[in-house]
């Protein structure tokens, strides 16, 4: 059996977590400003840490990315770095309460990260939504500029660092890295073509890492236990530990660090099982882009590879279980309403593709729908995947292609009952007291 | 019609401050916009013009941006702004019942302010709380574990001028402007308020305390 591992989340009990005295002296950021910046990347890269924010892509790698010394010209551009804390995906809801909990992490790791990437000036990008993390936000880097932990000379090192703030305004996309790249540089938040890749031209066409809050407060840990201790949790390929999101209608939904590798069966047990006297039927594995799973997947480990084989992705370990009183139609429904509201209008497949699913969708779930509006769904999304800039596009396909893939059966009997078949009031909070 | 003499003064103050922190001033548009808004309740033509004279980018560039964020309002927000998440999972598990019911109990739409100027609605998109399902929010501040009922109760607070504290946030409610001004990147003193964490973000630790689970020793 897997058991918990709070790492991130083992200070949240307590009071005074968010603030620098009960986060402590940074001693992880001053054992990495001693090491040389390469072997600081390499303890990174050796721990296996890979991206918490949906890819997956392993994080000591992408800092590896960053060319060091000066251009083919013989100038130099500043580096950035530049975090991604815009956490809007459906369903995605660890980093708000960590950044709320213990926003030191982020910061500490903020340093190491600049320090590795060779860095003077880092940005955290946090959607703007949240008042409340962005008043601890600036608070803990006020702190850490009063303790001497940014700002110049840190440690005695020489090295310097400015951290910013920075409130997003409501966009989905900004999640995604180049549109935030866009949107932190003053302009409508609009991905761009890649390559170039941020780690070449990225804020400001220059040389930019861009991490998620997790990623970023994960380094701390790895810095001041070893590469080994992080390796040590999770599976081969898929190393560490990571905060498991539970929402929707188990018994105690909430935020579950655990390695990688954890089943949803066993996070369902500690949370108290499904809402009593109901059963799973769908859910997501890491929020609405991720394609569906239902009751036949609660065995798969929670890890980049065996969700993939699957079928689905690990992305951002959202999951929001679904009981059998949820209609999967209305489900999908609103996912693909959030999509069209979502879709930042630069690529013509997602623009277009999620306005008319959105119009079909609606046609389906009022039980006006045919057989033959599955088969232009289906169109719709094949001709939506792979074919736009960015990953958002691709993610309003999963629901419609799982959806229509598992219950293809609840889609027709909308038509032969001529409307929905759920009342929804039962799936409700309240629906069974 | 632009901002009286003083209130730019004080505008181009912060302004200033705000775009300092940033290696070019550009970066500080959507911090800017946040500034205005907290000056007029929305981003007004004379805020659009504002970010646009002290960037030295025209009108139209800056109102291409502000149109793109849903956070900017087009015309007075209320007081008390009320977001409703009506994204799958908070529908699902009763933010659709709210709505209606709120809606119907204000008579207010999506997108639109009581004549008043106390209240606005707004039909949210995920609002990354999803373990305290189904959730509003007010002013940006939390207010988890909904109900169609605790909901009505808050608006009416919210109109008669009671105390409202968020769930997780501080012990007293800001306005919109006064929230907005927060989000141009100038905080008031309410971080130390409100607790670190709340209910279901301490769900998992409590288990692995219970059993005594730990991570491995270093």
């Amino acid at each position: 059996m897997t058991t918990l591992t709070p790492v991130l989340t083992a200070s949240w009990d307590r009071p005074d977590s968010f603030t620098i005295e009960g986060y402590g002296p940074y001693e992880a950021a001053k054992k990495a400003l001693g090491m040389d910046p390469d072997a600081v990347i390499q303890a990174v890269k050796d721990s296996g840490l890979r991206g918490r924010g949906g890819a997956g892509f392993p994080t000591g790698m992408k800092w590896g990315f960053i060319p060091q010394g000066p251009e083919k010209d013989g100038t130099t551009k500043p580096h950035y770095l530049v975090v991604n804390a815009d956490e809007s995906e459906p369903g995605t809801c660890k980093d708000i309460p960590l950044m709320m909990a213990n926003p030191h992490a982020l910061v500490e790791g903020v340093i190491i990260a600049s320090y590795a990437i060779r860095a003077n000036h880092a940005f955290i990008y946090v959607r703007g939504e949240v008042l409340h993390v962005i008043r601890r936000l600036h608070a803990a880097v006020r702190e850490a500029y009063e303790k001497g932990y940014l700002g110049t000379d840190i440690f005695g090192t020489g090295y310097n660092l400015e951290l910013v703030v920075h409130s997003g305004a409501g966009a989905y996309i900004c999640g995604e890295e180049t549109a935030l790249l866009d949107s932190l540089e003053g302009y409508r938040g609009q991905p761009r073509l890649k390559p170039p890749f941020p780690a070449i031209a990225g804020l400001y066409a220059s040389p930019t890492v861009v991490n998620n809050v997790e990623s970023v407060a994960s380094v701390p840990s790895i810095i001041a236990n070893g590469p080994d201790w992080f390796a040590s949790m999770g599976t081969e390929k898929s190393k560490g530990f990571g905060i498991f999101s539970l929402s929707g209608h188990v018994t105690r939904p909430g935020q579950y660090e655990a390695p990688l590798g954890i089943t949803l069966r066993e996070l369902i047990d500690m949370a108290g099982g499904v809402r009593k006297g109901h059963q799973v039927k769908f859910w997501t594995p890491g929020g609405s882009s991720t394609p569906i799973f239902t009751d036949e997947h609660l065995d798969v480990p929670l890890d980049f590879e065996a969700v993939g084989a699957k079928g689905s992705m690990l992305g951002t370990r959202a999951l929001m279980i679904f009981d059998e009183t949820t209609c999967v139609v209305r489900t999908v429904l609103r996912w693909t309403e959030f999509y069209a509201h979502e879709s930042c209008g630069k690529c013509t497949p997602c623009r277009e593709g999620t306005y008319w699913l959105k119009q079909v969708l609606k046609r389906l779930e009022a039980g006006q729908g045919t057989e033959e509006d599955l088969a232009t769904i289906t169109d719709i999304a094949d001709n939506i995947l792979g074919r736009s800039f960015c990953a958002l596009g691709d993610g309003a396909t999963s629901p419609i292609h799982s959806s229509v893939k598992y219950f293809r059966e609840e889609y027709l009997k909308h038509f032969e009952v001529g409307g929905c078949p759920f009342d929804p009031k039962k799936s409700t909070v309240w629906g069974d007291r | 019609m632009s901002y009286a003499p003083e209130v730019r003064e004080r505008l181009e103050k912060d302004a200033k401050e705000i775009i300092g922190r940033y290696p070019k001033p550009r970066s500080a548009l959507l911090p800017l916009l946040h500034l205005v808004q907290s000056e007029d309740g929305y981003v007004s033509d004379d805020g659009h013009e504002f970010c646009a004279e002290i960037l030295g980018i025209s009108k139209a560039e800056v109102v291409g941006v502000s149109t793109f964020y849903t956070m900017y309002k087009r015309k007075p927000a209320g007081e008390y702004h009320v977001g409703v998440c009506i994204n799958a999972l908070c529908a699902v598990m009763g933010g659709d019942q709210i709505w209606e019911e709120l809606s119907e109990h204000t008579g207010l739409g999506h997108d639109e302010t009581s004549p008043d100027g106390k209240v606005s609605l707004e039909r949210l998109e995920c609002n990354a709380a999803c373990d305290f399902a189904p959730v509003m929010m007010v002013n940006w501040e939390f207010f988890d574990n909904q109900t169609p009922d605790s909901a009505k109760q808050l608006v009416d607070d919210l109109r008669d001028g009671k105390d409202v504290r968020p769930t997780r946030g501080p012990k007293r409610l800001c306005t919109f402007k006064e929230a907005s001004r927060i989000l141009a990147g100038l905080p008031d003193d309410q971080a130390g308020e409100g607790p670190s964490a709340g209910g279901p973000s301490l769900e998992g630790l409590k288990v692995a305390k219970a059993n005594g689970w730990k991570a491995p020793e270093a």
